[in-house]
């Protein structure tokens, strides 16, 4: 398979993450599709690292994949913290910022 | 019999982003991830990245997604209220996803890489196994590694901060 196939699907998935972000309102689903996003970033990094035939793009990868788990448990903590207080679960409503 | 896994692995992934996005319910959202990212895992295997392959099974779908399914469990699966706040915003927002998509494929295929439309040149058996991207974290990109040691560290007394029952429940 050349590696087009492979960039055309990541931009496709990619597409697809920020249409999720942009439809969902629930901040779980708005997580999930960030995830979405960040793999697809993944796939173009490992495409790219195969064409060039250098293993530092998956080196790459591997760090976005540990970010991308802090933001995960950074992201389920603020829904905790807004559950326990129990604020809507909407970020169309969640729009007020107070110390 | 690489291209059947490729389009194989590939739909796998488009029908798990897709779920994501079209399921009401949360938790079947993250099951719909799991399909996504194990398609993605086999895509890894196919473009010789075994090792990032195996951390994505190891670390994303197993770990990451059990938290999410715990605080999908803790939270409870709320279906959205279907008021919209912006009119339209259901019918924009897949017309911005469409012109998002384009104009990436434009900006890519587009571009003058000679090599996008090959296999890649032909790597050795140990390109991309744990032993070649161990040696290189700990020597090239040392300091990348410590740093992302120190982020982790960091979220997880974040997350301990942030979740934590307030004693004078503000």
């Amino acid at each position: 398979m050349s590696i087009e196939w492979y960039i055309v699907l990541s931009s496709l998935l990619f597409a697809i993450g920020a249409m999720g972000i942009l439809i969902r309102r629930s901040p779980i689903v708005i997580l999930l599709c960030l995830e979405l996003m960040l793999n697809a970033g993944n796939l173009a990094l490992v495409a790219f690292s195969r064409m060039v035939g250098n293993q530092d793009g998956q080196v790459f990868a591997v760090i976005v994949m540990v970010v991308a788990a802090c933001e995960v448990v950074i992201g389920l903590g603020l829904i905790v913290a807004i559950y326990r207080r129990k604020l809507p679960l909407d970020v169309d409503e969640l729009r007020t910022l107070r110390g | 019999m690489e291209e059947i896994l490729f389009f194989a692995a590939a739909l796998g992934a488009l029908g798990g982003a897709v779920g994501v996005v079209l399921m009401r319910n949360p938790l079947f959202g993250v099951l719909a991830l799991i399909v996504h990212l194990f398609s993605l895992a086999v895509l890894f295997l196919l473009l010789t990245a075994a090792f990032v392959a195996a951390a994505q099974v190891v670390v994303y779908a197993g770990a990451v997604m059990v938290l999410y399914v715990f605080v999908v469990a803790y939270v409870g699966d709320e279906h959205e209220p279907a008021w919209e706040p912006i009119p339209g915003q259901r019918f924009l927002a897949p017309l911005l996803g469409a012109a998002l998509f384009v104009e990436l494929s434009i900006a890519v295929l587009g571009s003058s890489l000679l090599a996008l439309g090959t296999d890649g040149p032909d790597v050795g058996p140990g390109f991309g196994d744990p032993a070649a991207i161990g040696k290189l974290l700990l020597e090239r990109f040392l300091l990348a590694f410590e740093a992302s040691s120190v982020l982790l560290l960091l979220a997880a007394v974040g997350a301990v901060v942030l979740a934590a029952r307030r004693r004078e429940s503000a």
